[in-house]
């Protein structure tokens, strides 16, 4: 099974701490790490290797810099890398990225594209699905299973309340949630693997034949930014236990008076 | 090593280390102490991903990579558990190495490959009840019968004896000469009349298998000779020599683990209505710390680069062992008067470091003898 897994290089949002004086946030030394839901889905897709045999590919968007998070991933197991890297793509929103992406995923040989469900440091959860999109293949969204049966895919979808579990034929997408699969330790033996690798690097150049200038970087990205903030902390709330149906119903109302709200 | 920077491939494998000592070291490191028993799960965690085998080539079943990423390694893995990181080191750089630098061929297939490659564990027979740094005193002894040897005798604080395999153990073959009257020999944990006693109750490192070995009549079969007869002392100092690079990255790891420590703990401590990273002796002292430690640190990468560049390391494993050393008694002693009462106390790691930092002046090779080493060099007569 030829196994493509997308991932981003982010910055690790656990070590971003507020300046105590300014209340901002502090992005200098701030360590960039492999996403987390990304970093799943190369567990997953390592794991579905070992299950059927195959190869696993990286592909990921980003400056050169994002080199290091590819050699992290390939010390993990991945067989080899793709890094999309152009000045012409700066500034594109996600379905610019998408368009970018799924012409480098064009190049390459698949049966499945495992992507992360979102990104820590943008949160959409648009750019595996747009993928999809973009190369008309079948998707299936927050995946917390995958197994291969055959040529296709068994994978549990994760909802609130409930989960959803079906069969999908390849090619196609999974987003991948962290859940999916805890990732495995790089090997010290990988990571001299990983540098002796080379990692193909595709820029405008090489995708122009499969792109629309007009539909990358800034000028294609259709998406304004009007406000950024940081969401309200919830209060953890208050949880009745044992009441019956009415007392409960009564303790709801008599907290919607208290809070104006009825 | 270029200039005094890491390269990329050795940033991502400290990434590794850090994480795994983080992650499945960190959270026993303190119950392991206070239980004085060494949980063999993470030695065979440390096999699975390579850290039993980092210096030794991938044809061999080692990871291929080089001494300095070992040295990371073993700093990593005592910033959070020295225990751990002496098992680690004794594995590597006493028992395997020395076996894949003397054996012969077939004890290599035999011996080497699996330690090499994290399948078995080793350890490393030399110091006595009374034959310590004089090494020469060994009174051990095994006779030639035939196609074998007899072994008597007994060997004390050997480290990681209580789960090895395979042992690298040196008795004399002949008193008359001395230091140039003893050999090494290879044994296997079960040979008959060979048994591991109890641990040795000990100040620090309390985590890690350091027992007494008993030989009766144990016979080991002459192709267990590594070197030839009369070799053993030069194989034991010159295997010491590399050892001492891991044990000055121990002392190292410990150090910088305590200062870790210490920054986290005066940035929340608070008293006379300051946080105590606030006062001025607090910054000065955690300063002169980390200029020390990071002096240290260049010293143990020296010693690493010599080894992988095949220079001398005698002399830089000495230095590197000497001031590291000292630079781990005095940091975290330190460290624990920064605590103050909190720091004396179990419940926080810098004690546990304090008493761990000790031994680093003595096993392997202690701290006079370091500097015997380093005064002989400069021809101090």
């Amino acid at each position: 099974m030829k196994i493509v897994v997308c991932i981003k290089q982010v910055p690790d949002t656990a070590e971003v701490k507020l300046d105590p004086k300014t209340n901002t946030l502090i992005r200098d030394g701030v360590p960039s790490i492999i996403n987390p839901d990304d970093k799943a889905g190369i567990e997953v897709a390592l794991r579905l290797k070992e299950q059927v045999g195959g190869t696993v590919t990286l592909v990921c968007m980003g400056p050169p810099q994002a080199d290091v998070a590819l050699r992290e991933a390939l010390a993990m197991g991945c067989d080899d890398a793709v890094l999309i890297s152009g000045r012409e793509f700066g500034g594109s929103d996600t379905l610019a990225t998408s368009t970018i992406i799924a012409a480098g995923i064009k190049t390459l040989d698949y049966d499945v594209i495992i992507t992360g469900r979102q990104a820590i440091d943008g949160d959409t959860a648009q750019v595996g699905p747009q993928i999809a999109e973009h190369l008309g293949i079948p998707q299936v969204s927050y995946a917390e299973e995958l197994t291969a049966d055959g040529d296709s895919l068994i994978v549990k979808r994760q909802f609130e309340d409930r989960y959803q579990k079906i069969r999908v034929k390849t090619p196609c997408l999974i987003t991948a949630l962290s859940e999916i699969a805890e990732p495995r330790y790089m090997t010290v033996g990988g990571t001299i693997d990983a540098y002796a690798k080379e990692i193909k690097v595709l820029g405008f150049e090489e995708l122009k034949d499969k792109l629309n200038p007009e539909h990358i970087g800034l000028k294609g990205s259709p998406t304004n930014v009007v406000k950024s903030f940081t969401k309200q902390a919830k209060g953890a709330g208050e949880v009745l236990k044992d009441a019956s149906a009415d007392d409960a119903v009564k303790a709801i109302i008599a907290k919607m008076e208290e809070k104006h709200i009825i | 090593m270029v200039g005094f920077n890491l390269s990329k491939e050795h940033l991502l494998q400290q990434q590794l280390y850090r994480k795994f000592a983080e992650t499945e070291v960190k959270p026993k490191a303190a119950d392991m102490d206070e239980a004085e028993k060494y949980d063999v799960s993470i030695m065979d965690k440390m096999a699975k991903f390579g850290m039993l085998s980092i210096p030794f080539p991938k044809e061999d079943g080692g990871a291929g990579a080089d001494t300095l990423s070992y040295v990371l390694c073993i700093e990593e893995l005592a910033k959070v558990d020295a225990s751990t990181a002496t098992a680690c080191s004794v594995h590597t750089s006493l028992c395997t190495t020395a076996i894949g630098r003397f054996g012969t061929p077939e004890q290599k297939e035999k011996y080497y490959k699996p330690l090499a490659s994290g399948k078995k564990y080793g350890c490393f027979g030399l110091t006595e009840p009374n034959a310590g740094t004089d090494a020469a005193g060994q009174q051990t002894v095994a006779v030639k019968e035939g196609d074998h040897y007899v072994l008597n005798g007994a060997k004390i604080f050997i480290t990681n004896s209580g789960f090895s395999d395979i042992f690298l153990v040196f008795a004399m073959t002949d008193k008359s000469k001395g230091t140039k009257g003893i050999s090494a020999f290879i044994l296997e944990k079960g040979m008959p009349g060979f048994t591991i006693g109890k641990d040795i109750p000990r100040m620090g490192i309390r985590a890690a298998s350091n027992c007494e070995l008993a030989f009766e009549n144990v016979i080991v079969p002459a192709e267990n000779l590594m070197g030839r007869e009369g070799e053993g002392f030069k194989i034991a100092m010159q295997t010491l020599d590399g050892g001492r690079i891991g044990v000055a990255a121990i002392a190292l790891g410990i150090a910088q683990g305590a200062i870790n420590e210490t920054v986290k703990y005066v940035g929340e401590r608070k008293q006379f209505g300051k946080r105590i990273a606030q006062f001025q002796n607090t910054q000065f002292k955690l300063a002169e710390l980390q200029a020390k430690v990071d002096a240290a640190r260049l010293l143990v990468w020296r010693a690493a680069c010599a080894k992988d560049n095949h220079d001398p390391i005698s002399v830089p494993a000495a230095m590197a062992k000497l001031v590291c050393s000292d630079v781990a008694n005095e940091t975290t002693r330190t460290c624990v008067q920064l605590f103050g009462g909190y720091g004396y106390s179990r419940e926080y790691p810098v004690e546990r470091m304090m008493r761990d930092a000790k031994i680093t002046e003595i096993y392997e090779g202690t701290s006079e003898v370091q500097k015997m080493v380093i005064s002989g060099a400069m021809k101090i007569k």
